[in-house]
């Protein structure tokens, strides 16, 4: 094509329709509008206050704190004054679990840090896998057509929509020693007292409780399978299996991701189950004590120490979260754009 | 883009400078100043479920109106109210006049500062008190609160089963025998993993001649013959089944259900069972149960203490009315109103042989035995650690997990560690 006269154009604007033609999208201009960039920051600017306040300042406090000696008491007087800069004595004193240069007695609770954080853990791991595959089975059955189906979706979200404090109240009854799990079973299990027995009654809790939020989150993700996709498979003579297997699990793992990501950074945080049903107690006496149940049981004992185990916790789920969403694949900030360009 | 970081920054200082504005609380006047200064209170306390506060602040109020008191009411979870009493002292709120306080938690705060001790011209007249009652206000040699109620355990058993009730612990165990007859279970206490079961050891280890720490709240005195032939004691019943397996879950509650419901012989419990067991309707037992004082060596045991302390901040303002306020609590006549309206029990001895309140209240006899042998907790400013050590080693013996000998010595060490503050 021959240029004319009239598309005589400058060296700029050459150089802008260079630049768009490369990129080869529709790639919004910030020159166009410079004011736009000032106006979107200006509207965050609330929004970064209210989570700087809400969350950047308790955490760095809490590192702060973590540094700092809890108060010691004065032996000529009698009164506590406060500790002064503490280094990592707070962390060998957890990680450690070194009390007064020693390694720790039974009744000092840093005697039992790992084995807090291995149940923690197992707490995380294993009620994420049941709820899983429970809720992927729940979804799909929510998902199918049928009469009463919006009966159903209500109700299987009634487990979740109790309060947990009034849940971990209702299993401690039902796990009682003269309760209705031993009456119907007909045995005699202290499921408060012994260590195993006390770590499936909040499994078992939890479970029922939170299933639901998975199934409700992996709903979600199957309703976005268009049934043409199944229609073509069902016609190509693909089984059942092959369909869920080939079909379904690619198709849903993005909200699939998400959902475990959520319920296990949930899951780690786990305190109020089993701080009402078992106290943190059963077994040698805490075989059911998560990190946060700790860390509140330090409160009385001292702040200091309690921020030091609160930051092990932060880093923990931080590290468990950029795993899921480096290595795993978990979705929770891409965009559209950069989604279609991967493909 | 250049304003990105302006904008940062901006909303993080916006963010600190309110922290900052949000940081100051009302600091008191100097402390002499106000022990003289006369003025309206505050009186902080749990829930009153009893009803007995809002009476007695109202008559108060009627002999005193320029000096008027308020209720403040905390919520019925003892640590909730006493995170709620640490976070106003932290803060020096001076709005928090007198306040009631466990007698777990009065050295405590005391060790941090928070009370006034009650000397010179805020002296309280302790003679008519139960002795141990005032022990557990004290620390350092001061007086730092005023006794308000008090509480100690009881031995409840069947009378229908056995005539007289078992004087020692031997006795009760070879009672264990009419339990094994009748197919219930023989005896049961708090042995959860909880502050109960730090009253029940402590119990154990105070009724044979030991103590769990000296006289400075600091020393580990538990690593003793004493103390092991006590918590002994408790190790061999659940050993032999006279303490059932399930009672390793019991507090307070489903030791008085499984009491009411006649499985049970022997409960060690506080008097409030006295009235749900009496009158209940669930209560099999409503004519057939008595109360004894606890059984322990030779005799009477060593019961722990529980009740309440009145303390007035540091940073109180009006501190002159607070201490007439304390008084007027623990006059004669409050008293009697608290166990008659609230079966709360009262601190003044001569009250337990006031003929009326006996007959009204059979449980003061016994009461008044349990209390006079009454050995408070560990009087200390580290107590959340203390209770922790006992708590953890005792469920671990009990159960059977460690002998009683590395118990008690655990539990030496982990009371150390926690008095040097690591």
């Amino acid at each position: 094509m021959s240029v004319t006269p009239m598309d005589a154009t400058t060296e700029e604007q050459q150089g802008k329709r260079k630049r768009r033609t490369k990129k080869g999208g529709d790639e919004p201009d910030h020159r166009i509008d410079p004011g736009a960039t000032r106006r979107a920051w200006m509207l965050l600017a609330p929004t970064i206050a209210a989570l700087s306040l809400v969350i950047i300042y308790p955490v760095v406090r809490a590192i702060y704190m973590s540094f700092q000696a809890d108060q010691h008491l004065d032996p000529t007087t009698g009164l506590f004054v406060a500790g002064g800069f503490a280094g990592f004595d707070n962390y060998t004193h957890w990680l450690g679990q070194r009390c007064n240069g020693q390694a720790c007695a039974t009744g000092e609770a840093a005697g039992y840090f790992w084995d807090v954080v291995f149940i923690t853990f197992m707490f995380a791991f294993v009620t994420v896998v049941f709820e899983t595959v429970l809720g992927f089975w729940f979804a799909t059955i929510m998902n199918k057509k049928f009469r009463g189906r919006g009966l159903l979706r209500a109700a299987v979200l009634i487990p979740w929509a109790i309060p947990t404090a009034v849940t971990a109240k209702l299993w401690y009854f039902i796990f009682a020693y003269d309760g209705i799990a031993n009456h119907l079973f007909g045995v005699h299990i202290l499921w408060t007292g012994d260590q195993w027995p006390a770590r499936f009654a909040i499994i078992i809790a939890d479970t029922w409780k939170t299933t639901p939020f998975m199934a409700l989150l992996i709903l979600a993700g199957l309703q976005l399978i268009s049934n043409d996709v199944y229609e073509a498979a069902r016609v190509d003579g693909a089984s059942v299996y092959q369909r869920f297997r080939y079909i379904t699990l690619p198709l849903v793992r993005p909200a699939l991701m998400v959902a475990i990501l959520f319920r296990s950074l949930d899951a780690l945080r786990m305190f109020d189950l089993p701080f009402i049903l078992t106290g943190g107690g059963g077994g040698t006496g805490h075989a059911t004590t998560t990190l946060s149940i700790l860390v509140v049981r330090q409160y009385q004992v001292g702040f200091n120490g309690s921020a030091a185990i609160s930051t092990i916790t932060f880093l923990l789920v931080f590290l468990v979260a950029f795993i899921f969403i480096k290595f795993l694949g978990a979705n929770v900030v891409e965009t559209e754009e950069s989604y279609s360009r991967k493909k | 883009m250049r304003l990105k970081p302006v904008a940062c920054a901006g909303a993080l200082a916006l963010s600190l400078g309110t922290l900052a504005a949000c940081g100051g609380g009302g600091g008191g006047g100097s402390s002499t100043s106000a022990n003289s200064s006369r003025g309206p209170i505050t009186y902080v306390q749990g829930k009153d479920n009893s009803n007995v506060v809002r009476p007695t602040i109202a008559a108060w109020n009627k002999l005193h109106p320029k000096e008027k008191v308020t209720f403040v009411e905390q919520s019925d979870q003892a640590n909730q109210q006493h995170d709620d009493l640490v976070q106003h002292f932290q803060s020096k709120d001076s709005k928090y006049d007198t306040m009631s306080v466990d007698v777990i938690w009065t050295a405590e705060f005391a060790a941090k500062g928070f009370l006034t001790p009650l000397e010179g011209s805020l002296k309280i007249d302790t003679s008519p008190l139960l002795k141990a009652t005032v022990v557990s206000a004290t620390y350092g040699g001061k007086l730092y609160a005023a006794p308000q109620t008090s509480d100690g355990g009881l031995l409840y058993y069947r009378k229908d089963l056995v005539k007289t009730p078992p004087k020692t612990w031997d006795e009760m165990m070879s009672d264990c025998s009419i339990a094994r007859k009748n197919h219930i279970d023989c005896y049961a206490g708090q042995f959860a993993k909880y502050e109960g079961l730090t009253v029940n050891a402590a119990e154990a280890i105070n009724s044979w001649g030991g103590t769990i720490v000296g006289k400075d709240g600091k020393t580990p005195t538990v690593d003793s013959p004493q103390a092991a032939e006590g918590l002994g004691k408790l190790v061999a019943a659940y050993k032999d089944g006279n303490i059932p397996k399930q009672a390793i879950t019991y507090q307070e509650e489903q030791g008085r259900i499984s009491f009411e419901a006649g499985k049970l012989l022997f409960l060690r419990n506080w008097p409030y069972v006295y009235g749900l067991a009496s009158t209940e309707g669930s209560s099999k037992v409503k004519k057939t149960f008595g109360m004894a004082p606890l059984p322990g060596k030779d005799g009477p045991g060593a019961s722990s203490l529980g009740g309440h302390n009145l303390a007035i901040s540091a940073y109180s303002t009006h501190k002159a009315t607070a201490v007439d306020w304390i008084k007027f609590l623990e006059s004669e006549d409050r008293q009697k109103f608290f166990i008659t309206t609230g079966s709360l029990a009262p601190v003044i001895v001569s009250l337990y042989s006031d003929p009326t309140l006996v007959q009204k209240f059979p449980y003061l006899t016994p009461l008044k035995t349990s209390i006079d042998h009454a050995v408070p907790r560990p009087v200390s400013p580290f107590y959340p650690a203390v209770t922790q050590a006992v708590t953890d080693n005792a469920y671990s013996a009990i159960k059977g997990d460690s002998s009683v000998q590395s118990a008690l010595k655990n539990m030496a060490t982990a009371i150390k560690n926690a008095s040097s503050g690591s």
